[in-house]
């Protein structure tokens, strides 16, 4: 009797967001590994799936490639990102902010969008780039961007992002005096940079590597615009193909099952360098910071940065813009070519403005529906409501380790078929998004929750409250900042997400990154610009509110 | 303000108890944080917890708060329970306030409604919050500030707040977990004082936790003195302080020596000199056989000549060491042939120098037996 009057009303909610989670993550994952063991029609247990997925040459080539390709992206992006770093954290180099507004400007491009920047550039024939090397006389075309080099250093640019918010941030914690001391001991500041500053920033770059390499071989959309005409194999092109007719869904489970366990080996390698204290010795604030003296090397190292940045924002934007403000963006700059018709386009067309609609509402639902599970399932774990806490956590951040497009083909084989019939619905959208980017969500709300005290909330229950009175009186006005922080950081990457939509769209609801794509295909470079930079607008604009509301790092920091 | 010797509150053994905790246990994984406690607190009695560091005092008034659910045990709220090892009443509906620690004052709400929110729930009508919230805010003398945020108060303002947001709703147990730890000496000082006159004002049972004893002594009626996660005593400050009945308390409140003795019948013997067993208090003596005494450093008197004994009982000793604090010295000296070193409280005007021969006074009936 006093047991039932104790229930708590609120453990309904939990047991729901338990299941919901289970719904989300473990029906998709479990589904595509039994069946990459299961006989297309007898449902019999076999390994026949994975011979066959890797005994054909050409799969196995889009294996190797794959690794290759992350392999490449990290070593680029390393060159550009840990002298980028160093130099804006530790140098008196002029320029720092302009070089981390375009580092910022890179790490919100979509990577498709900066990698048909890149295909007006550097097409072999018409690409900018080729054409200006041709007009003074150069042999052959100078840069290809169809080819494996030009893939790697495309996808590098708008990737090295991530190693640079990371040896930024490990830098700025290096507390000077380790450097002074090697210093005062007779060492050159030459010597110093490789002998103590990078072995202690070590591990922060091997962190940031990890989160690269394991984003590239996820990578959907640079690979089918600059990959599959330059008819190289990848693993998630790959695993497109299988879904071609004849659509062979337990195929391509098993040939994504490796990819899985790549990710779920590298992600345990990170937490073992990032969870190894007494190696870095990164303590506390590095108080009395001296800036490096960089002296004639000022310029020549602004240079570098410079350049990087143009290779990144500057030129394909400028190529892009020119584009999106032509007929046709081969006939150049000239006032019969300028038009503002590909604009009128977007929002002349029923079908563009529906396909505009459906992305910012789903990106929006996206982040309430991501945001609200994950701050339920955060406050059941902080507050050890349940044993299982650990378990719930884990189902949050599972899917960090599942590619997007793989993500999206357990859902497929999940919620496509009767009885839920989700295919052709906006919801199996929404509800694929949320899983992909719960893991965010989940973080962020967890680290809000974290720095609450809980005493807050106990003052309103033992006044009276109840626990739901207690979250909605006390814990959310003070997550205020966190939640849109968090509902941000999840529309943000939503309102661009290409792999999980490529496979769970239809007709009625294709978004911006799938028309993106479509339009690359089709060749219609012009309307697509407009398309990118309309996309790329709304982003800045709510990067701007994220920076009013929660303050500058809020997007640039390690999380 | 004047301290009871012994509580008459506590007097009324035949009447219901406000708090009962009965054999209390509470483990954490494999560690017991509160191991089989007993605790009877009645209406309008002030009980502090005193204790160490990590004791489980925190622990105990979380359990009584129903926080944290007794792993064997029960506890009653004026004779019904309100939580075993089985179940247990959700905080919120136990009527009672906390202040806490970090006082937990909320940052999105002024003044006016962090003390207003327990009025709110009780489902008051408006006119009745608003007087009683004005009403409490002019006790903590605070009223001028019912329209500010509490990152514009001081910590002292911030833990008056704490205190009227918990009173306003007269609860039936106050609970306190070290709230003026916060504070520096002079208000933490102001506010003990503070504390026990509101305890007056409203007539409140009150839980008190803190590991400072002086705050437990100015503000209790009782103090349970908790070690390990057990009670060793509870009595009023002044019996727990001249009859404690533990090593640990006889140490952990005040000063003490402790002197170890063997009683023969007759005599007790210590390292260098007896004493009669006859002029002992008796009751906790035991026959024969080893035992530990307490002795307060205020109770031993020091000569340059050979006193008349008296009921007391006098021993040749040397001057050891000494220490001059200010308002008192502070003498280490030795019995005359003894291993045994004391320490000695003595006021400015008693001057002895190291090296002396000097003669101890010691009075048997502060000389009390401890386990
Ligand atoms: N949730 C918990 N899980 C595991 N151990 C705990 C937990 N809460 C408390 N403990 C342990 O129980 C013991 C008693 O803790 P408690 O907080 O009650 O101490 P305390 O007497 O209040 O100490 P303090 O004066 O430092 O506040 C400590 O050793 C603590 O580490
Ligand atoms: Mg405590």
């Amino acid at each position: 009797m006093m047991r039932l009057r104790n229930f708590e009303l609120s453990s309904l909610v939990w047991i729901v967001a338990t299941l919901i989670l289970v719904f989300l993550v473990v029906a998709p994952n479990a589904e595509l590994l039994i069946s990459s063991f299961r006989k297309v029609d007898t449902g019999v247990f076999t390994l026949s799936n994975y011979v066959d997925a890797f005994s054909n040459e050409r799969r196995l080539a889009g294996f190797v490639n794959s690794l290759i390709y992350g392999v490449g992206v990290v070593f680029v992006s390393i060159i550009f990102a840990v002298p980028i770093s160093w130099a804006i954290a530790r140098t008196d180099m002029p320029g720092k902010g302009l070089v981390r507004a375009t580092i910022l400007g890179a790490f919100i491009t979509p990577p498709y969008l900066g990698a048909i920047g890149w295909i007006l550039l550097a097409g072999p024939n018409a690409g900018w780039i080729n054409q200006a090397w041709a007009a003074i006389g150069g042999p052959g075309t100078l840069f290809n961007v169809y080819s494996m080099q030009g893939l790697v250093l495309v996808t590098a640019l708008y990737s090295f992002p991530y190693i640079f918010v990371f040896t930024a941030d490990a830098l700025d914690r290096v507390s000077t005096e380790l450097e002074e001391a090697a210093n005062i001991l007779g060492m050159g500041p030459f010597r110093i940079i490789f002998k103590i500053t990078l072995p202690l920033v070590m591990p922060a770059i091997l962190a940031g590597s990890i989160i690269v390499f394991l984003d590239t071989v996820a990578l959907f959309g640079t690979p089918a615009v600059i990959a599959l005409p330059a008819r190289l194999n990848i693993m998630t092109l790959q695993l497109w193909q299988f879904f071609e007719f004849p659509v062979r869904a337990e195929t391509a489970a098993a040939y994504a099952v490796p990819l899985i366990l790549i990710t779920v080996a590298m992600v345990g390698v990170q937490r073992l360098v990032l969870g190894r204290k007494g190696y870095v010795s990164l303590t506390g604030k590095g108080a009395g910071r001296q800036l490096v003296p960089l002296g004639r090397w000022r310029w020549p190292m602004f240079g570098f940065c410079l350049l990087v940045c143009a290779l990144a924002v500057f030129l394909p934007f400028a190529a892009l813009a020119q584009a999106a403000f032509s007929r046709a963006w081969g006939l150049g700059f000239s006032t019969e070519n300028f038009t503002l018709n590909n604009f009128y386009l977007l929002f002349s067309e029923a079908s563009s403005r529906q396909i505009i609609y459906n992305t910012f509402t789903y990106s929006a639902a996206t982040g309430f529906v991501a945001v609200a599970l994950a701050l339920i399932v955060a406050y059941v774990v902080n507050r050890k409501l349940v044993p299982f806490g650990n378990v719930l956590t884990a189902l949050c951040m599972a899917p960090l380790v599942v590619p997007g497009i793989v993500l999206a083909i357990g859902f497929y084989a999940v919620y496509a078929p009767p009885p839920l019939a989700l295919y052709g619905t906006a919801l199996i959208l929404v509800l694929g998004y949320t899983t992909r980017f719960l893991p965010i969500a989940y973080a962020n709300c967890m680290a809000g929750l974290k720095s609450l005290n809980p005493e807050m909330e106990e003052a309103a229950r033992i006044l009276g409250g109840s626990r739901a009175v207690a979250v909605r009186k006390v814990v959310m006005p003070l997550l205020k900042k966190s939640l849109v922080g968090s509902w941000l950081l999840v529309f943000i990457p939503a309102s661009r997400e290409l792999s999980t939509a490529i496979f769970l769209v239809t007709a009625k609801t294709r978004v911006i990154s799938v028309m993106i794509l479509d339009l690359s295909e089709n060749g219609s470079f012009e309307v697509l610009a407009a398309l990118g930079f309309f996309l790329l607008g709304v982003t800045i604009l709510i990067v701007m509110v994220g920076y009013r509301l929660l303050g500058r790092d809020f997007l640039l920091r390690k999380s | 303000m004047n301290q009871p010797v012994t509580s008459p509150k506590a007097d009324a053994a035949s009447a219901q108890p406000r708090l009962l905790l009965d054999s209390i246990t509470c483990v954490f994984g494999t560690y017991t944080a509160v191991e089989d406690l007993h605790l009877k607190i009645m209406p309008g009695e002030f009980i502090s917890l005193l204790g160490p560091s990590g004791c489980g005092k925190t622990t105990t008034l979380r359990m009584i708060a129903g926080f944290i659910k007794p792993t064997a045990g029960t506890i009653n709220l004026d004779g019904q329970q309100i939580s075993s090892s089985v179940t247990s009443l959700p905080p919120e509906k136990r009527q009672m306030s906390m202040i806490f620690q970090s006082y937990a004052i909320w940052p999105n709400m002024t003044i006016g409604e962090n003390v207003a929110f327990g009025l709110h729930l009780r489902k008051f009508d408006k006119a009745t919050i608003a007087e009683k919230v004005k009403e409490v805010l002019d006790t903590v003398q605070l009223a001028h500030l019912i329209d500010r945020y509490p990152a514009e108060l001081s910590g002292g303002q911030q833990q008056r707040v704490a205190l009227a947001r918990a009173i306003v709703v007269r609860p039936r147990v106050l609970l306190l977990d070290e709230p003026l730890s916060n504070l520096d000496a002079n208000l933490r000082e102001e506010m003990r004082f503070e504390i026990r006159r509101l305890h007056d004002a409203f007539d409140f049972t009150t839980v008190y936790v803190t590991h400072d004893q002086s705050e437990a002594m100015v503000t209790s009626d009782r103090i349970a003195v908790m070690n390990k996660g057990r009670i060793e005593q509870i009595d009023a400050p002044y019996k727990l302080y001249t009859r404690p009945q533990t090593r640990f308390v006889a140490s952990f409140i005040g000063r003490t020596n402790l002197v170890e003795g063997t009683c023969d019948g007759a005599d007790i013997a210590f390292d260098g000199f007896t004493m009669p067993r006859g002029i002992f208090a008796q009751e906790d003596l035991p026959e024969r056989g080893a035992t530990l005494l307490s002795v307060r450093p205020q109770s031993v008197k020091i000569h340059r000549s050979e006193p008349q004994a008296g009921q007391h009982c006098v021993v040749r000793g040397e001057m050891k060491q000494r220490a001059y604090l200010g308002e008192s010295w502070d003498y280490i000296v030795a019995p005359a042939n003894s291993s045994i070193e004391l320490r000695v409280a003595a006021v400015p005007s008693e001057v002895f120098e190291v090296g002396e021969t000097i003669w101890l006074e010691l009075d048997p009936l502060q000389m009390i037996p401890v386990v």
